[in-house]
């Protein structure tokens, strides 16, 4: 059996209640224990909202939230952020340290660990994001993708059961990327760490179990990558099944299904050998 | 406008410290109408180059020019000024540059403060902020209760509707949708070509630098390691690997494709565009 890690039902939530305009109306989904979920969706489609609930940054108006089957309240929204980690979309501004090492154990103070694990958990947390010769310097002065870094080191270094990444990886050069992402897999596979994340990068999303897709505050989908690519053609589809859509377009001989690059090039292969 | 880097060396001030070089003797020219795309890891030093060419850091050994206007260590105000006006550029957090309270007063800031009238400078605001896809509603809002998205796009409305003659862009595409943006590079580098302007770009995107850059640098540790053509770069495989420099996706599949079909398409394909006709051309599809 699965568990469910995260439960949400008819959450609706608007910035400004004056307003009738709502900026998240009933959405409802759940996440398993264990899953790569990806949410897409457009500049302002209420993904940032989402994470910022989830974490209970911010209050809902209306529905609920269960987060390891704690529901989500004012009471227990403490003991829900030892469950759940959320890495901003901009880590600007976020940091309290006054060094690199200190801002990524701020987290752990807070809850009180012992000195020794607390060290522990820091060394590798700075391992992970390749960060450790920076250890001494001031999170404030640093690079962008830098900063990046030490934002997700420090929720990294609170081993939540669910890492919430919104857009956490942006600023990162493409083969620091690639092994983040390789590293967070294996975290993923072999810890059972859920992994909600936000992204506009198609082909990261593509990778993911599942995706839920926002449209304007709502939840217009969730389903495996090939179904949400395949039944939402205006979505930027992953590189091999734009070209597979674009070979479409010029020769019928094409497959009409959504293909992953393996499967492209499988198909190419085999086409070849027939000629 | 010409924009040359001439020996440029300089480093952070902090407290009484400085930083070791985060940039190292670099040393290069690029040609007035260009549109360069500057790559490389974490840390190498692209935002601080960018942030040379406006004035934001002054070199602490060489000069910097721009166009008639020279950046050095004696950091005369005037020159300084002057290429503010000139250069334009969106920074890699977009909070960074947002400070108004609302949009409308963000993006008219530039226009004013250079001697436009009110009335044309909300003129301007209204113009540019939908250029870069967003309602006029967004006007009235504060910059702060944007998307991050929605902040990118601010920012570099504001950029837009300061007219500069050089544009430095610090991952101007970061936090965008997909369609968002190419909407918004491909508006970048219709104005980048109709204004003659000079284009520098940062990004760690190397689909961007295949469809928008004519040329590339390529920052390591401080310093300009190459400088090239974009297809001249893309092409040379043993370069771009010891160089670790990404490849366009275009260009990956292809060398998959070649290698698993052994079948060797006629050119060397940076763009989706480039890849499909070329499998077409050596009957593959
Ligand atoms: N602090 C805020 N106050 C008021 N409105 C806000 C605030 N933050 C976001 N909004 C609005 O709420 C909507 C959803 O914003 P949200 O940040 O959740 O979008 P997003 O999907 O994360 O977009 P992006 O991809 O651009 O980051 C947008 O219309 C935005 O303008
Ligand atoms: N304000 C600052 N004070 C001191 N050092 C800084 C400051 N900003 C950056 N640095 C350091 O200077 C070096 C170059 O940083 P820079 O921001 O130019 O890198 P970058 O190539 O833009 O990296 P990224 O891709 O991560 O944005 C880095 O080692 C960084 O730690
Ligand atoms: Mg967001
Ligand atoms: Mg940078």
């Amino acid at each position: 059996m699965t568990a469910r890690v995260v439960e949400v039902s008819n959450l609706v939530f608007g910035y400004d209640k004056r307003d009738k305009e709502q900026t998240l109306t009933d959405i409802n989904f759940s996440v398993n224990k264990g899953e790569w979920v990806a949410v897409i969706g457009h500049n302002g489609s209420g993904k940032s909202t989402l994470a910022k609930l989830l974490v209970g940054l911010l209050e809902m108006d209306d529905g609920s939230i269960s987060i390891a089957g704690i529901n989500l309240n004012d009471n227990t929204k403490w003991e829900v952020r030892r469950h759940i980690g959320l890495v901003f979309q901009n880590p600007e501004n976020q940091f309290v340290g006054t060094t690199v090492q200190d801002d990524v154990a701020f987290g752990l103070e807070n809850i009180n660990m012992p000195y020794e694990e607390m060290n522990n958990r820091v060394e590798e947390a700075l391992k992970m994001v390749d960060l450790s010769e920076l250890r001494f310097h001031d999170p404030s002065r640093l690079s962008g993708g830098q900063k990046q870094r030490v934002a997700l080191a420090g929720i990294l270094a609170l081993r939540p059961s669910v890492l919430v990444l919104d857009e956490a990886l942006v600023m990162l050069d493409p083969g620091s990327r690639r092994e983040l992402l390789l590293t967070l897999k294996q975290l993923n596979k072999s810890s059972d760490m859920t992994i909600i994340s936000i992204t506009h990068d198609m082909d990261e999303a593509a990778e993911a179990d599942r995706i839920l897709l926002l449209e304007a505050g709502r939840l217009v989908d969730s389903g495996k990558p090939s179904d949400v690519f395949s039944k939402h053609q205006q979505l930027e589809p992953p590189f091999s099944e734009a070209l597979r859509r674009m070979l479409k377009r010029q020769k019928n001989t094409v497959p009409d299904t959504y293909m992953t690059e393996e499967e492209l090039v499988n198909w190419l292969c085999k086409s070849h050998l027939k000629m | 406008m010409q924009i040359t880097f001439k020996d440029v060396t300089a480093d952070y001030q902090i407290g009484p410290l400085r930083t070791p070089r985060v940039l190292d003797s670099v040393d290069f020219n690029l040609e007035p109408g260009t549109f360069t795309a500057v790559i490389g890891h974490t840390g190498s030093g692209k935002s601080s180059l960018l942030k040379a060419m406006n004035g934001l850091l002054i070199p602490v050994k060489g000069e910097v020019h721009i166009g008639g206007t020279v950046i050095n260590r004696s950091k005369n105000k005037k020159s300084l000024k002057t290429i503010r006006k000139k250069v334009g550029m969106v920074f890699q957090f977009p909070e960074s540059q947002l400070f108004a309270e609302t949009v409308e007063q963000d993006i008219c800031f530039g226009p004013l403060n250079f001697g436009v009238p009110l009335e044309e400078a909300k003129r301007i605001a209204r113009q540019v902020i939908q250029q870069v896809g967003l309602g006029p509603d967004i006007l009235t809002k504060s910059p702060f209760a944007l998307s991050g998205g929605q902040k990118r796009r601010v920012a570099i409305a504001g950029i837009l509707a300061m007219q500069p003659e050089v544009l430095v862009l610090d991952e101007p595409g970061a936090g965008l949708d997909p369609r968002g943006k190419k909407e918004i590079l491909s508006l970048i580098s219709k104005w980048h070509n109709n204004e003659k302007l000079t284009t520098v770009m940062v990004t760690h995107d190397m689909e961007d630098v295949a469809h928008y850059a004519d040329n590339v640098v390529v920052m390591e540790k401080g310093q300009a390691v190459l400088h090239k053509g974009v297809r001249e770069l893309f092409a040379d495989i043993h370069a771009l690997k010891s160089l670790r420099v990404d490849i366009p996706q275009a260009r990956k599949l292809q060398l998959k494709i070649e290698q698993e079909t052994g079948v060797k398409l006629p050119q060397v394909c940076l763009t989706i565009d480039e890849l499909a006709n070329c499998l077409m051309k050596a009957g593959l599809v």
